[in-house]
Formats: structure tokens, C-alpha cells, sequence
């Protein structure tokens, strides 16, 4: 008797998303990226269509990241300062299809920058490059409030992905985004009934759930991973078991930002000698987060260190291949 | 599958006797679903339903150990498919590889490698479980078990056999049969006479099949044999094949309770560069590898592929807790500042991390909130000011600081008031409401403030 393999009949798909505008399309790009459209858990190809691979969106700021490890800043030394110049090195050298600018020197802590001219970074970014953008707010409330809109109407026609829009700091982002055609980011922390309830609040305003991507809030690895992973885990299983249309959406990851916290990734050799050279080890652990969190269901991974984001393509292009050497078991031993 | 009471009564011999304690055979047979008596109680039922509901009530994933004493490891017995739905129980094993073609200094600086694969991190210590004894095409039989004699002298723990050849593998038994290593592998080729090593030496045996069909047929006719302690490779090496083969006899074995592949599993990395081979092994750990064999021995390799093993196996049910106390982080003085948070490990190693990341040397007071965060144990009022004070006063840290500044964190801002006539002589200062502001506050604020 054949043996009868057990394959689930998924009911539910994940929403398309399609970030960045070509000339004939009102924008600029040269290139667009779409995200999503899963059928089924990630990776099993015998049971689910995976119609868009996962991407890595390499994160650019728009000032020099003072606190970064010495080996996460080493890459960018040269062109920390320059937003045009660091987007261009990710893209022309480390062949990036998709960028996430952090308007990091909004940050009260970090300059407390104008929006007029946290806005001129965001136009030489998109003028230095053609891949698509993801607009990152320094993630305080009133300053997005204050520079997202500026920017988000710079990039009008550009159809980035803005973000973060939170249960209780939405509405702003959303009228934003809804005027200048952009898609959006909801964020909620590591609570399933919270991100739910950010798509509702932000389709209630007339926001098209297929515009929204979530973001559940990443546990870097050794530090909360295991949350984000099974929250992801569940909101892809309602949304393609139960059908739930609120959670049928794209999942975006902030993985160099959580994994370059852990002390794991940037402690010296002299401070942990057990643990092994900094330099592969650092980025190492930004791809071993990003790697659990695609098993998970992650759709963009948003990371930092080339080293780590070279390796994780690698490793969904691995993944994304859909007929391996099925029948040619290929062994080592 | 678990039984339902019926199913068992339809095995039970339906007398009503009464002499298992009960009234009724259904009642018995109500007690045994609910597993709150046993079988054993019963002195009527058949040979056969007695069979028959041994069979049924086995795991559907069986438990198997490799290995004796402390350093013995147990696989399989998983009852979920989503880590959320319960949790995963018995993490996965992570082997490395030594190679029988190492000679002298080579085999002890390999060996050397593995021996130091053991880490502690957060309070907790982590390392690697088995040795996987690799014979290479060109070896003897006499010079496999001579370097499983060399390694097993050195490294103390279980290890896997990795032969295809029969004689080789007896050869090697010889020296380590008493510590009860993982045979790898019966295949088509050989399973009879590699399943009658596994019998006579009652050691856990591998069994690769060309794919999930000939591995099914193949532990039927090996566990017929009665041999049971089995773990199972479908034989592929690349990961979207891998990870499918996995997947389903995971669902195999749990929604069908498909006995012939209701084992443990093996899965073996095969990329050579060190970064793709950890991706490999983690997909492996998170979908399903009871068992992972990787051939990278380096600790930067072997730290994050150690610790997501230790997050996927984390009870989702039950918080990790530190204790409750006061943490000391840096070389800290009595102008040192002290801050204050919760007792559940990831809020507390991330405050942690952010002090150290300040470098400004402090003490961290550690509330007991049974395992809760910041804005969850204020919610269920246990962080409150009551509790704060009574650590702050309990750990004696007026003994430790010669200021009477506390930090407490920003979303519990609004307990400054009663903290401070709680704690007479105490000003009670507001940090940041996110950790990751820790650094900026300790640099700036409290310097200010401190003077």
C-alpha cells in the first residue's frame, strides 16, 4: 500500500503587497518588490503555493548610527553619514532589491531633526537609488507624527512602506499614507489580539487591509525569539485555516535591529573568550534569527550586516527551490 | 492517539465483576481513558485486548535514549506540531561529526573542539549532546574502532556509529556497546544484519530509507524483528526535501499514528560553508530534527545554533524566572546607580544587556513577579509599590548604595508617589519606558541627576 502523505487543505491566502512605483506606474523605481500570497505553510511546496520569496530589506540610516558594534559598523564606515551614498553601496555592492531607511535623526535623542529636513534624506535616497523603500519612523509617537506625513508626501507616487503605525498611535500614518498611495506597517507587541486588532483599527479608516503588512514585534534570538516565532506561527494558521482576513497579511521582522542588542552578537573575544570571533559570530546571529523567523512565516526580513544578509538569501533561495533532488537522495556518508 | 473510554471498553470483557474496584467494566474503562487507574487492575481481560490496548496507548512518537548516565539524551515523544499548541518537550539532540581518517594531532585538536562546545548564557548552560564516530570510505574495521576507542576515551558523551559496514560497526560495539550508541544506519542493503547488532547489543538503531515509502517498509520489517528503539533518516540532504520529510512524518506519526514512522528523527547538514550550514541545522531544529548532525565545531557557530534550540524548546506555558535578588553588573560602587524590574528572564536579561551596553556599572533590584513583565505584573499588582519596597528593603540595598536613589521603569511611572512613602528617605527617580533607553538615560540623565 502507498504510503498516503498527510497534506493540509488550506482554506485561506495571504494578501499580496507590492512596494515601490515604476515611471509607467506614477513613480520612479526602477525595480518593484512584491511580498506575500502564500496558500500554505512556508516552504512545503507540495501543499502551498509561495508565489514571492521572502526578501531581505537592508536597513539604511538617515545619520550615523553611533551605537553600533564595531563589527556592524565596519561595512558602512565610509558612507554612515551620507544616506544617499550608504543606500547606493548597499544596492550597487551588496545588491540589495529593497531598502528600509530608519529616520532615526527624528529621535529626540538623536537630533530631534526637523521634518523639512528629515525629508530632504529621503529624497536623495530616492534619487541616489531605484530599488523600492520602507520609511521607518524613529518610533516616537510625536515626532512620526510630525515627519512621517512630510516624508510620506515627498514620496508621494512612490508607493514605499511606512511604518509604524500602533494601536494607539495610528491615524496620522494611515490619512498619510491613504493621500500619498503608500502602503503601511502595523505594529503591535508580541500580542496576537493586539496585531488583530491594529488591521481593524487601520481598515477602519478606509485603509485597504491588502495595503498593510505586520509587524509582531521581533524577540531577538536568545531573547524572546521563541514569542515572535509563534505568533507569526498562529496568525498564518488562522489566516490560512480559519480564513481570518484581519491576519492574512505580510509579516515584516526588524531582525538587525533586535539581534545586534544581544550581547551574544557584539561581546568581544576578550569578555567571552568561549564564545568565538566577534566578527563571524555577530553577524551570524542576526542570520540565525532571521533563518528561525522565515521557518515561522516571515515575509521581509529588515537586516543589517551584509555578512548576515548574503547568508540568509543564500538560505532562501535554498528554500524557495522547488524541485530539489527530490529523487536523487544525495549523501555525505 | 489518546483513546476515548469507549474504545477501551469494547476491549474490556464486558462482566461487570467488579473486581478492578468499580462497579462496571464501562466505568473501568472510563478510568483508564482519564489514565486515572491501570490495566494491570483487571485480572479478566484477554491476551489480545490486553495487547491491543498497550499498542493503542503507546506514544505516538516513541521516546528513545542514546547514551547512559547523566549525559544520556532522549528523543522523540513529541505530541505537537506547533510549539504554542502545548510545547515541545525533549530538544532536539545536536551532534557533531568526527571523521575516522584524523590522524594524531588533528583527532585531538577535533576532539578538543567538541569538548569545548558548552556555553552559559542567561543563567543557564547550554551545550551540545552527542558525538557522531564517521567511518570514511578507505577505513578498516580495526581502525574505526580504534578511533571510537580513542574518542570515547576522551569525550564523555554518547556517541552515534556512523558505518555502513556491518563488520565495521561490530568491531566498534566491541569498545562501546556498555554506553549504548545510536547505530547509524540500517539501509536496504544491510538491515539484517545491522538490526541483529542493534538486537544483540540492545543498542538504538538508525534506519535510512531512499525517501519516506522504502523507510516505512523498512522499520516494519526491523521492528518486527523486536527491535523498537529506532530513529529515522529519509536519506535526503537538502533542506526544502529535508524539511518535507520531516514535516510529514511528524504528521504522520501524531495525526495518523502511523506506527512505522512513530520515531524519533535524524537530520544531517551538508552545506560546507559555516553560515549556511547553522541555517540548515535551525531550520532542522524548529521543523521537526529530533536529532542534528552538524560537521562545523566552531563555538561562534555552535552559540546561536545551541540557543534557538533553547528558545524552540522553551514551555510557551511557563515563564523563565531569574531570581529574585539584587544582579550586580559591572564593578559597581556605592554611588552606583539602581535601577529596578521584574523577575521574568527575558525582561531582566534585557535590562541587563542594556546596562552593560551603558557601560555604567549598576545594580539591578529583581522584584519577584512569578515570571512576569514590567506592564503585565503591574497590571495583576505585583509590581506595585508594596512589592518594590519590600525587595528594595528584603536585599538590603541601602547597605550596598550610600545615595537613595531608585530607577524604576517609565510605564510604572505613576507608583513613583507611593514608592517614595513606602520607602522613607528614597527619591524615586523615572527611567526610561523601553530598556533599549537605558544606555542614553545612565549616560546623560543620571549623571546629571546624580551629582
Amino acid at each position: 500500500m502507498p504510503l498516503e502523505l498527510v497534506k493540509e487543505k488550506w482554506t485561506g491566502k495571504i494578501n499580496e503587497v507590492t512596494i515601490g512605483a515604476t515611471k509607467g506606474e506614477g513613480g520612479t523605481r526602477t525595480s518593484k518588490i512584491v511580498v506575500g500570497g502564500e496558500t500554505g505553510l512556508p516552504f512545503l511546496h507540495e501543499e502551498g503555493e509561495m508565489p514571492h520569496r521572502p526578501v531581505v530589506a537592508m536597513e539604511v540610516w538617515d545619520t550615523a548610527p553611533s551605537d553600533w558594534p564595531e563589527v556592524l559598523a565596519a561595512p558602512f564606515k565610509e558612507v554612515m553619514d551620507d544616506p544617499g551614498r550608504w543606500s547606493k553601496k548597499c544596492v550597487e555592492e551588496y545588491g540589495a532589491d529593497l531598502l528600509a531607511l530608519r529616520l532615526q535623526s527624528a529621535h529626540s535623542d538623536w537630533g530631534n531633526a526637523s521634518p523639512e529636513k528629515v525629508s530632504e534624506g529621503v529624497k536623495k535616497v530616492l534619487e541616489a537609488v531605484g530599488v523600492p523603500l520602507i520609511i521607518l519612523g524613529p518610533g516616537q509617537d510625536d515626532r512620526d507624527n510630525e515627519v512621517l506625513p512630510r516624508c510620506s508626501e515627498v514620496a508621494k507616487g512612490e508607493k514605499c512602506l511606512f511604518g509604524n503605525a500602533t494601536q494607539d498611535n495610528y491615524k496620522t500614518l494611515v490619512a498619510a499614507c491613504l493621500a500619498d498611495g503608500h502602503s503601511i506597517i502595523g505594529e503591535s507587541p508580541i500580542d496576537i489580539n493586539i496585531a488583530k486588532q491594529v488591521n481593524i483599527l487601520i481598515s477602519d479608516m478606509g485603509f485597504p487591509l491588502e495595503k498593510i503588512i505586520m509587524d509582531p514585534t521581533t524577540g531577538g534570538l536568545g531573547y524572546g525569539l521563541e514569542y515572535s516565532y509563534s505568533i507569526i506561527e498562529r496568525g498564518r494558521l488562522a489566516a490560512l485555516g480559519a480564513g481570518d482576513k484581519t491576519m492574512a497579511l505580510p509579516i515584516i521582522c526588524r531582525v538587525g535591529q533586535e539581534s545586534w542588542r544581544a550581547k551574544e552578537a557584539k561581546a568581544g573575544e576578550s569578555d567571552f573568550p568561549d564564545w568565538g570571533a566577534v566578527s563571524e559570530r555577530g553577524p551570524l546571529w542576526e542570520a540565525t534569527t532571521a533563518v528561525a523567523l522565515l521557518q515561522a512565516g516571515a515575509d521581509i526580513l529588515v537586516m543589517r550586516h551584509p555578512r548576515a544578509v548574503e547568508s540568509v538569501r543564500k538560505t532562501i533561495d535554498s528554500l524557495t527551490r522547488k524541485n530539489p533532488l527530490r529523487d536523487s537522495a544525495e549523501t555525505l556518508d | 492517539m489518546a483513546l476515548t473510554g469507549l474504545d477501551i471498553y469494547k476491549q474490556l470483557p464486558k462482566t461487570n465483576c467488579g473486581e478492578c474496584g468499580l462497579p462496571t467494566c464501562l466505568a473501568f474503562a472510563m478510568q483508564l481513558a482519564a489514565k486515572k487507574t491501570s490495566l494491570d487492575k483487571c485480572p479478566h481481560v484477554t491476551e489480545e485486548g490486553r495487547a491491543a490496548l498497550e499498542g493503542a496507548s503507546a506514544p505516538p512518537i516513541r521516546l528513545v535514549t542514546i547514551g547512559t548516565g547523566e549525559k544520556k539524551v532522549g528523543v522523540g515523544n513529541e505530541t505537537v506540531l506547533f510549539r504554542h499548541e502545548e510545547t515541545f518537550y525533549h530538544p532536539t539532540g545536536i551532534a557533531i561529526t568526527v571523521n575516522d581518517d584524523l590522524e594524531g594531532d588533528d583527532l585531538e585538536k577535533r576532539i578538543g573542539a567538541i569538548q569545548s562546545l558548552q556555553f552559559e548564557r542567561v543563567g543557564q548552560r547550554i551545550e551540545i549532546n552527542l558525538v557522531a564516530i564517521r567511518q570514511g570510505d578507505n577505513s578498516s574495521a580495526a581502525r574505526y574502532a580504534e578511533v571510537v576507542k580513542k574518542v570515547m576515551a576522551k569525550l564523555d558523551l554518547p556517541p552515534i556509529l556512523m558505518s555502513s559496514s556491518p563488520e565495521s560497526l561490530e568491531e566498534a560495539l566491541k569498545v562501546c556497546a556498555e554506553m549504548k550508541p545510536l547505530i547509524y544506519a540500517a539501509d536496504s542493503n544491510n538491515y539484517e544484519a545491522v538490526a541483529k547488532l542493534a538486537k544483540d547489543h540492545s543498542c538504538p538503531l538508525t534506519v535510512k530509507g531512499n525517501g519516506l515509502e522504502e523507510l516505512s517498509s523498512l522499520t516494519e520489517k526491523i521492528s518486527s524483528s523486536g527491535i523498537q528503539d529506532l530513529v529515522l533518516d529519509s536519506g535526503r540532504r537538502d533542506m526544502v526535501s529535508t524539511l518535507s520529510d520531516l514535516t510529514q512524518i511528524r504528521r504522520l506519526a501524531l495525526r495518523k499514528t502511523y506506527r512505522p514512522l512513530g520515531y524519533p528523527t535524524i537530520a544531517f547538514t551538508s552545506e560546507k560553508d559555516p553560515f549556511q550550514e547553522t541555517a540548515q541545522a535551525c531550520a532542522y531544529i524548529a521543523k521537526y530534527a529530533n536529532i542534528v548532525v552538524l560537521d562545523g565545531a566552531e563555538p561562534w557557530q555552535l552559540l546561536p545554533v545551541l540557543t534557538l534550540r533553547q528558545n524552540i524548546y522553551t514551555d510557551p506555558q511557563k515563564p523563565i524566572q531569574v531570581e529574585p535578588k539584587v544582579y550586580e553588573v559591572g564593578t559597581v560602587i556605592d554611588k552606583s546607580p539602581v535601577l529596578v524590574t521584574t523577575n521574568f528572564s527575558l525582561t531582566y536579561f534585557t535590562v541587563e544587556g542594556d546596562v552593560e551596553a551603558s557601560k555604567v556599572a549598576s545594580l539591578i533590584v529583581v522584584v519577584d513577579t512569578e515570571g512576569t513583565s514590567v506592564l503585565t505584573a503591574w497590571a495583576a499588582e505585583k509590581f506595585t509599590a508594596e512589592s518594590i519596597a519590600s525587595a528594595v528593603k528584603k536585599y538590603t540595598v541601602e547597605e550596598k548604595v550610600s545615595h537613595r536613589k531608585l530607577i524604576i521603569p517609565g510605564f510604572v511611572a505613576v507608583l513613583s508617589g507611593k514608592l517614595e512613602e513606602e520607602l522613607p528617605g528614597w527619591k524615586v527617580l523615572v527611567g526610561p519606558r523601553e530598556s533599549s533607553g537605558i544606555p542614553t538615560y545612565l549616560k546623560n540623565t543620571w549623571k546629571e541627576v546624580s551629582l
